[in-house]
């Protein structure tokens, strides 16, 4: 557990998956993907498997947020786990789609 | 944050799609060639003891090639006006060394004794990102504080400012304005703005993180855009106000502009007059067209008028909504925008004032100042301008442009909309003079349309009946054209000194 930066990256540690994220609370919270906790890319490494109950995979590009709407987190890189904060699966934001700008 | 992180995720998605095309000689680089190519960049750039990292260059794929490689070794990118004299240009070397530039071809001995820069040029530049032997850099900082780009401001007055944009607000700013990879196979966006221009640094980002396909062109000409517009099937372009009058203005005589692929033609940087984008509806019928407002502090777009705005507005009857069609639209979604006065209070609709905004991508902030944002994060534009009732932001000009007659204050964009409505105006600028009777009094300089006429009279006396009498120009002299700079803003105090000076 520890406090999370915006900005930050985090990786899984039983898939592929890596997330950045993109805002949230200042509390001390655990993000899981597949069932097991994330760390930070440079000191992740792969142990164990996916949980089948953290299974539901995610998508590179897409935002994932708890439902207090204060937790947002971008996927990166995809992977076959799940996210989760304290348990709670987080759920992928639509978007709404703008014209183009530039 | 890092912008490369949006590069990383394009390359793993999109590894073989083509990223940017030089129009110019036809290189291009894909997706992933280019994110191996930052990588050796960055491992060079790291190697070099840089603190900045400069480029002095029309766009190429060096354009890219620099930002994304200056992010990866975590030094900021710096894009410098190659059209500046010799020593405007040594004067910001000065405050961005020790730097390493990147130079247009032949132009790197000019720098060959500038202290603290080592340059190079953008064909040796290219050159050493192929090298295959060279190791990538170690992975990017993540750090959203680290300053992704510097970008000087033209400098009106006094010496140009370095505007700070950190890595938090261009990421930022397309995280909320840009779907991932959105784009297909067949999509191209035809790229014209100058590399040194914050639209030019969002377009490349943009493009990037849709998973477009870039073409460049260096040099603006509406021949050479309306040519590549058709040969590379371009699905989406910017422009700015005098690009698209220039457009125009060359496919006169056709009834249709012939660029079928041509989905969206977004535009912004200046105001654009009424009489160009209803003739733009009129050539490119199937076009999506969009207004971005937006300024370099702010990282590019934050009022957006869409493509039914525009068609609602150009099928209209109603006064209220057709006028919308010279709005800049609605603030972007997690954007704030207030009009206040000058003691500070905010305004209602309709109500004209300066624009604030505020919000994750606005920086307001420059190198060895500080952020000029006050303490609730809202960053004052120096724009003026009014929101309707249904939130559409109407521009007026700079603050600064308001001209003050004997104590009455207007706005020279609501008189410039009004000469331009003149079937023989063809363009228009209204400045304040110097005036002993009033303190200042309006003054303008007219351009006429080819084969048109239209005497000084006649266009006071139109003033005159569409608006109030103190709207009316006491000068009024007519020009061949109006002085602009290259991305299409109108150099008002160059106008203002001919009217003064007459």
């Amino acid at each position: 557990m520890a406090i999370l930066k915006t900005g930050a990256r985090l990786k899984s540690t039983v898939c592929d998956g890596e997330v950045m994220v993109v805002a949230a609370p200042e509390d001390d919270l655990e993000i899981t993907c597949g069932g097991s906790p994330m760390a930070d890319p440079a000191a992740a490494e792969k142990s164990g498997e996916v949980h089948a109950d953290h299974a539901v995979g995610i998508t590179i590009g897409k935002r994932y947020v708890n439902e207090a709407g204060d937790l947002e987190l971008l996927c990166v890189k995809a992977g076959a786990g799940g996210l989760a904060v304290s348990g709670d699966l987080l759920l992928q934001k639509d978007t709404k789609k703008l014209p183009k700008t530039d | 944050m890092n912008i490369m992180m949006l590069l990383e995720m394009t390359s793993a998605t999109f590894p073989d799609r083509v990223a940017f095309v030089d129009g110019e000689d036809g290189t291009q680089v894909t997706y992933q060639e280019l994110f191996e190519r930052a990588g050796r960049h960055a491992a060079q750039l790291k190697a070099g003891e840089f603190a900045r990292v400069g480029m002095l260059d029309v766009s190429s794929i060096a354009t890219p090639t620099g930002l994304f490689s200056a992010a990866w070794a975590g030094l900021p990118y710096v894009p410098i006006n190659y059209r500046l004299t010799q020593p405007e240009i040594e004067a910001l070397l000065a405050r961005i060394t020790p730097a390493c530039l990147v130079t247009e071809n032949g132009r790197d001995n000019e720098f060959a004794d500038v202290a603290g820069v080592s340059a190079i040029t953008r064909d040796t530049f290219l050159k050493t990102g192929t090298d295959t032997s060279t190791v990538a850099a170690s992975e990017w900082s993540m750090d959203p504080e680290d300053t992704a780009v510097l970008l000087f401001t033209s400098g009106t007055t006094g010496a140009p400012k370095a505007a700070v944009l950190r890595q938090k607000h261009l990421v930022s700013y397309i995280l909320g304005s840009v779907e991932f990879a959105c784009a297909d196979d067949a999509e191209a966006a035809l790229v014209c703005v100058p590399p040194y221009h914050i639209a030019g640094i969002a377009a490349i980002l943009s493009s990037v993180y849709s998973g477009r396909r870039v073409v460049q062109l260096a040099n603006f000409s509406a021949e050479k855009w309306i040519e590549l517009a058709r040969s590379e099937k371009i699905t989406t372009a910017f422009v700015v106000p005098t690009m698209l009058s220039r457009i125009v203005e060359t496919l006169e005589g056709e009834t249709h502009a012939n660029m079928p692929h041509l989905g969206s033609l977004s535009y912004g940087g200046g105001k654009m007059p009424l009489a160009v984008i209803e003739r733009a509806m009129q050539l490119f019928p199937d076009t999506d067209f969009t207004n971005a407002y937006g300024l370099t502090e702010t990282s590019s777009t934050i009022c957006v008028l869409g493509p039914d705005d525009h068609r609602a507005a150009a099928a209209s009857s109603d006064e209220k909504i057709r006028r919308r069609l010279v709005s800049a639209g609605q603030g972007l979604p997690g954007l704030e925008i207030e009009i206040r006065d000058d003691d500070g209070n905010v305004l209602g609709p309709n109500e004209r004032g300066e624009i604030y905004v505020r919000g994750e991508q606005v920086s307001g902030e420059y190198e060895g100042r500080g952020s000029v944002t006050d303490a609730e994060g809202w960053f004052p534009t120096r724009d003026a301008g009014s929101i309707d009732e249904d939130g559409y932001l109407f521009l007026e000009g700079r603050a600064d442009d308001v001209i003050v007659r004997g104590g009455e204050n207007m706005s020279p964009g609501e008189i410039e909309d009004v000469l331009l409505e003149h079937e023989a105006v063809r363009d228009a600028a209204v400045v304040g003079i110097p005036s002993e009777q009033w303190g200042e009094a309006v003054a303008a300089a007219v351009v006429l349309k080819p084969g048109k006429s239209a005497g000084a009279d006649e266009l006071r006396t139109w003033v005159k009946t569409n608006m109030r009498s103190s709207r009316v120009p006491e000068t009024l002299e007519f020009c061949a054209e109006l002085p602009y700079n290259e991305t299409g803003k109108l150099l008002r105090r160059v106008v203002k000194e001919q009217l003064s000076a007459s």
